[in-house]
Order: C-alpha cells, then sequence, then structure tokens
C-alpha cells in the first residue's frame, strides 16, 4: 500500500477561539468561543448570517485581526500542531500566502488599481521564494493559465480594471495559488458575481482543490453553495457554532432550531404558496448578547433554561455537534455552568 | 387606486421597448457608438400579480424599471399603463400618474436620506401626493408604519439607526404612502441575510394580497422568483429570451440561457457541483452586438442561421414564448445532462 497520510488528519484546528472588540465601554464579543477542524483535502464552510463572526475567525486564523481594539481573549489556532497565534509578525509573515491563503469577496476591491495582475501575482512569489524574474513570469502565466483565464501572457500586463469580474476573481485565485499553500481560506469569493459566473468559479475552486489535494475554508452566507460544496458545514450565529456535520447531516437532519429556522426561510419553487418561516426579530448587538443561548430570544423551541444557562454541544454521532440541549434527548444534561 | 388594478385586467404593458445610450469619445464627445441596453422588450403585468425579470448583471434589467418609471426616455416602443399610453407624455402630463408607479430600490443604506427622519422621508411623498394636513399626515404615518411591521415609535428616528432589514420596509413604507397600483421592485432582498429575507418576502406578499398589488420583481436569485412569481421574463443582453407562466418556466425551459440559469442556480435539491453547468465566459458587453440571436456565442447549440437574421419571439405552448428558432422548432432540448 502506498504510503499515504491518514485523510482524518487535521491540517488546521481552531480551539474555544475568543475574539473580542474593545470600545471605550463596550465589549463586542465578536468570536466567542469557536472550536472546528478543517482535515486533509476536505472543504469546510462556515455559514451565518452578517456580524455572526464567520469573517473575524478567518482574519484571526490569517492573523490579520487589527490589535487593538481586537483583542485574541483566549483559543488556539493550530496548523500542523503549530499555534499560529503564538507566532510573531515576521513569522506570520512567512506563513502568510505560502501555507495558508485567502482569497477575498470583492476582487475589485482587494486588487491594486495601479498594478497590473502580473506584478501582483509576482509580488505575491517574489515575497516567499527568491527566484528570478524570468521564472516569476513564467509561472505567473501558468496560475493564470490553470485558473481559466485566456490568453494569460496578456492578461499579466492588464490592469484589473481591464479585466471582467468573473476574471478578476480567477486572478484573486491565481494570487492565493502562487504558493502552493495547503490550505485556502475563501471569504465569500462568488457573493458579488452572476450565477452563471458563480459556477463557473466554484467548479474552478473544486477543480483545483482536487488537482493540488488542498483544503478549503469556504466562508458564505448562501446555504445554497454550501449545499454544493461542503464536506462538512458550521453554522455560526452570534460568535458561536450553533452546529456543526457533514453537508448531508445539516441538511437533510438539522439539529439545531437556528439551522432548521434557515433552511425553512429558504424561498424555492417548491414552497411556492406557502408562508416562508421567518425567524422574529434579528442578529443581536455582539456587545449585548442576550445571556444563556443567544439564539433563545428568536427561538421557537426556547426554555426558561435557554435564558439561564449556556448550551453545552450535544453530539449526535459521526461529527455532528449541535449547541442545543433542548432538542437533544441524548439523556445526559449538556448545559454548562 | 384598486378600480385601476381589479385582477386579470391588464395594468401594465410593455411594447417592444428600445433604449441605446451614446457613447461619447474625442474632443467633440462625437457619439462613437451605442450601447444597445434595451432591445424589443414586450411583456404585460396583469392586475395584483407578480412577472419576474430575471438576467445576469449588465442585461438592461435596471433600465427597464427606469423606463417605466419615465426616469428615462425610451427610443422606441410604448409603455401602456393601465390603458392609457404613457410613452410620450410630458412631466406635467405624468405627475398624476407618477404616484401610480413606485419603486423599492435594493440597497436600503443608499435609497433613504441619512439626514431626514423616517417620518420626513415618507411624508415627503404624502406631500407630492398632496397630503399636507398635519394630523392627517401623522395618521398615515403611522398606519404606514404598522402597515410593514414597524412600530410608529420610530418615526422621528434617522436611518443609521435602522437595520438593513427595518430599512428595506421603510423603503416600502414610502413605496406604499402615495397608494400606488404597481410596485417596481430592483432587487430588494438581494441584500439581506436569509431570515431577514424571509420577512421582507412575507411581507411583499401579506401587501399584495391585502392591497392587490401588481409587481415587476427583478432579481436575478432564481429561487426567489420562483417562489414569489406568477410570470417570468427572462432577459438576456437587452432582449426577452423566454417569457412564460413560472410553473411553466421551471418545469418545461425551452430556451438555451433559460436552461443555462436554471442549472447554475445553487440549491440543495440537486446535491453536486459537477451538476453546475458553467456555459462559455461571462456575457460580452453590448457594445457592437453580432447580427442575429445575442446569446449565440455562448449557446451550445448556435448554428450559421442563428447570426443571420434577427431571432423571433415563437410561440411554444399556451402563453409560452421564446426566442429562438430552434428550440422553438424541436421543441425542448437536453442540453445539460
Amino acid at each position: 500500500m502506498v504510503m499515504k497520510i491518514s485523510d482524518n488528519e487535521k491540517l488546521l484546528s481552531v480551539q474555544d477561539l475568543k475574539v473580542y472588540f474593545r470600545s471605550e465601554d463596550e465589549v463586542a464579543r465578536a468570536v466567542d468561543g469557536v472550536s472546528f477542524d478543517v482535515r486533509r483535502e476536505e472543504t469546510v464552510c462556515l455559514v451565518g448570517e452578517s456580524g455572526c463572526g464567520k469573517t473575524v475567525t478567518a482574519l484571526s486564523i490569517m492573523g490579520l485581526v487589527p490589535i487593538p481594539p481586537g483583542e485574541i481573549a483566549d483559543g488556539r489556532v493550530l496548523f500542523r500542531d503549530q499555534n499560529l497565534l503564538d507566532f510573531n509578525d515576521t513569522e506570520m509573515q512567512q506563513f502568510r500566502g505560502n501555507q495558508i491563503a485567502m482569497v477575498f469577496q470583492e476582487p475589485q476591491t482587494s486588487l491594486n488599481p495601479v498594478f497590473t495582475i502580473g506584478d501582483q501575482i509576482g509580488e505575491a512569489i517574489s515575497t516567499h521564494e527568491d527566484i528570478p524574474e524570468s521564472e516569476i513570469t513564467r509561472r505567473s502565466e501558468q496560475l493564470l493559465k490553470d485558473v481559466g483565464i485566456a490568453s494569460p501572457a496578456e492578461r499579466l500586463g492588464d490592469y484589473p480594471h481591464q479585466l471582467s469580474g468573473g476574471q478578476r476573481q480567477r486572478a484573486m485565485i491565481a494570487m492565493a495559488l502562487a504558493c502552493s499553500p495547503d490550505l485556502i481560506i475563501a471569504d465569500e469569493p462568488t457573493t458579488a458575481l452572476d450565477v452563471t459566473v458563480q459556477a463557473q468559479i466554484l467548479r474552478l475552486l473544486d477543480s483545483i482543490q482536487k488537482l493540488r489535494s488542498m483544503s478549503v475554508l469556504y466562508i458564505t452566507h448562501d446555504l445554497g453553495v454550501v449545499s454544493k460544496i461542503a464536506d462538512r458545514v458550521c453554522v455560526m450565529y452570534a460568535g458561536i457554532i450553533a452546529e456543526q456535520g457533514n453537508r448531508q447531516e445539516i441538511f437533510k437532519n438539522p439539529k439545531h432550531p437556528y439551522t432548521q429556522a434557515l433552511l425553512a426561510s429558504l424561498p424555492n419553487r417548491e414552497k411556492r404558496g406557502q408562508r416562508l418561516y421567518s425567524i422574529p426579530g434579528t442578529v443581536p448587538n455582539p456587545a449585548y448578547k442576550p445571556s444563556g443561548c443567544p439564539f433563545h430570544p428568536r427561538c421557537q423551541h426556547a426554555i426558561q433554561t435557554c435564558a439561564e444557562r449556556y448550551p453545552g454541544m450535544c453530539d449526535y454521532g459521526d461529527g455532528h455537534h449541535a449547541r442545543c440541549p433542548v432538542l437533544f434527548d441524548g439523556g445526559k444534561d449538556t448545559w454548562c455552568k | 387606486m384598486n378600480e385601476i388594478n381589479s385582477r386579470n385586467s391588464t395594468i401594465l404593458q410593455v411594447e417592444d421597448l428600445k433604449k441605446y445610450f451614446p457613447i461619447r469619445r474625442g474632443f467633440f464627445q462625437r457619439v462613437t457608438s451605442w450601447v444597445r441596453a434595451v432591445e424589443k422588450v414586450s411583456f404585460i403585468i396583469k392586475g395584483g400579480k407578480t412577472l419576474g425579470l430575471v438576467g445576469e448583471s449588465g442585461c438592461g434589467k435596471t433600465t427597464v424599471a427606469r423606463l417605466i418609471l419615465k426616469l428615462l426616455e425610451a427610443d422606441g416602443g410604448k409603455i401602456i399603463f393601465a390603458g392609457q399610453d404613457i410613452t410620450d407624455l410630458s412631466e406635467a402630463e405624468m405627475k398624476p400618474l407618477r404616484k401610480e408607479i413606485q419603486i423599492i430600490f435594493q440597497d436600503p443604506y443608499g435609497s433613504l436620506n441619512p439626514r431626514m427622519t423616517i417620518g420626513q422621508a415618507i411624508a415627503e411623498g404624502l406631500k407630492a401626493a398632496g397630503i399636507d394636513n398635519r394630523s392627517e399626515t401623522q395618521q398615515r404615518l403611522e398606519k404606514l408604519l404598522k402597515m410593514v411591521g414597524m412600530s410608529p415609535a420610530g418615526i422621528d428616528r434617522f436611518p443609521h439607526e435602522f437595520s438593513g432589514g427595518q430599512r428595506q420596509r421603510i423603503g416600502i413604507a414610502r413605496a406604499l404612502s402615495v397608494e400606488p397600483s404597481l410596485i417596481i421592485c430592483d432587487e430588494p432582498v438581494s441584500a439581506l441575510d436569509v431570515s431577514i429575507q424571509a420577512q421582507i418576502i412575507n411581507l411583499l406578499k401579506d401587501l399584495q394580497e391585502q392591497l392587490n398589488l401588481s409587481y415587476l420583481f427583478i432579481s436575478h436569485d432564481l429561487n426567489v422568483v420562483g417562489y414569489l412569481c406568477d410570470r417570468v421574463a427572462v432577459m438576456y443582453k437587452g432582449h426577452i429570451m423566454e417569457y412564460s407562466p413560472a410553473d411553466e418556466l421551471f418545469d418545461n425551459p425551452v430556451h438555451p440561457y433559460t436552461h443555462l440559469l436554471l442549472s447554475a442556480i445553487p440549491d440543495s435539491e440537486r446535491s453536486d457541483i459537477s451538476d453546475m453547468n458553467t456555459l462559455g465566459d461571462e456575457p460580452a458587453n453590448t457594445l457592437n452586438p453580432p447580427a442575429g440571436c445575442s446569446f449565440q456565442d455562448r449557446c451550445p447549440i448556435s448554428e450559421d442561421r442563428c447570426a443571420q437574421s434577427e431571432i423571433n419571439f415563437e410561440k411554444v405552448g399556451e402563453d409560452h414564448l421564446v426566442r429562438c428558432w430552434k428550440t422553438a422548432k424541436h421543441g425542448s432540448y437536453q442540453f445539460f445532462s
């Protein structure tokens, strides 16, 4: 048998991460005890509404949370058993782009308008590797080709505004791939794109991931996209992970009231004529979260205890966990404190 | 208003609507070419019904909306509102009709004046409609806010004090203030989170039932369109490609472009990314389009004839029109298996 690193090997392990933002008189607990793993060659989706802490989670993995006002209050981010939170700036700089790369939502704003695409991909390479100019150009061209951009040699000399939205996002992905990272964090990479272009980009990411045996941490608010690409899903709400599990489990057998409510509120053709379920109220302000379970004021299953005690993670087996003891009949008291 | 909008009567009819925008170049700003934003767009909206207008960005959806509102002058074609041809009406002649057609915008942040309280913002419409009695205005404001599910206590607050969903409700209240019979909804839920999106969609449906409103619902989200609309017009590069009752469109799509759009919907029904079709690149711009069918460069079944003559609407079923000679003749074609 070929020696293969076990499929279950954890590449990234986020453990009890807490990221707070302090202002004069408030503490916004943007990420409040988040734990999840990304294994090799796996696609994990962090899904949630705006303000639930998914982007802050990604930024803290990359060491990009501005400190202050930000503060990593607790937790560990283990990448191949090294705690990234212990790295200093220089170490992190060596690490970023090289082992973990990030693709952002808006290629228009995250590409520099005054440099050509070639300059920007070249910069990503030369930051991490000491190789001659001609080799950089050759590699950049190959990268553009890999992400499906036609006539890559000419596109290298183009400025971002000369490319269409989809091509810009392809160029961003090429930049992220420049140093063959093991993990790509994609933060809403298709949100600004048309559905047809979105389908192209999702397919591209999928094929590159398979080809290069990468892992992808994909951040989105779009459950439709999640249902297409995820191996595992983490549903976030108000800074915590409400539920995580395999894609099939989350969509077919959701165990947290928030996940259930989200799925019920998605409009589609089959629900025509029926009223959509709508979650009452709004997402809480991260500085003034409700006591107990942060979802209890909007939850239709809430009981008295939900407002008083913090819910623990309930284990449904096979990596499926939901932070809701009310719907859990495992028999054990799973409330915290 | 409701006399106009009795059920099954035609509230709005658009015939061969056309709008070209000039491209000016050089010192004398001479017109060097034209962007054919809207070309021969025709459809009908019945009283109390919803027509969905779908298509990728840049296909001319919003231009159609602005033409109907007469914020732009059409270069050809007719707009018939409640039996009256309004295409060539002057500003003064249009004024009494203005209140009949209202619009809700995509971005509730950008469409409210930050220096006006929401009471002032909504009252502006009332004033324009001739209501300036103070107590009556106050009464109407409270009623409107209640109608869109908001507390009248917010009347003196400013837009920044509200969440995105609440701002969209304010936008709807403002549109309703003059008792219109047709509301153009330009991507009203695209910027909202899933749970808020469901609230707004339910609100739009409730209001339609209570007030017998007609909607022109502009969207790129086919899941929302499939849920909400009675009829759908699929637009591509300024042309309507397919026009049919919503159920018929989703069950028996005929035009290759409709097939492309439907297969790109990320929904949880089809579970694999390889099901998503990724035909061709993004649409090229509408500058100097080729002769014949505007979809020919991305179409999997195009032939010489498609590039030769103009393609006309053909009837393929009860109320089902398609701008494609090939599929109209041979029936639906299995494009993507």
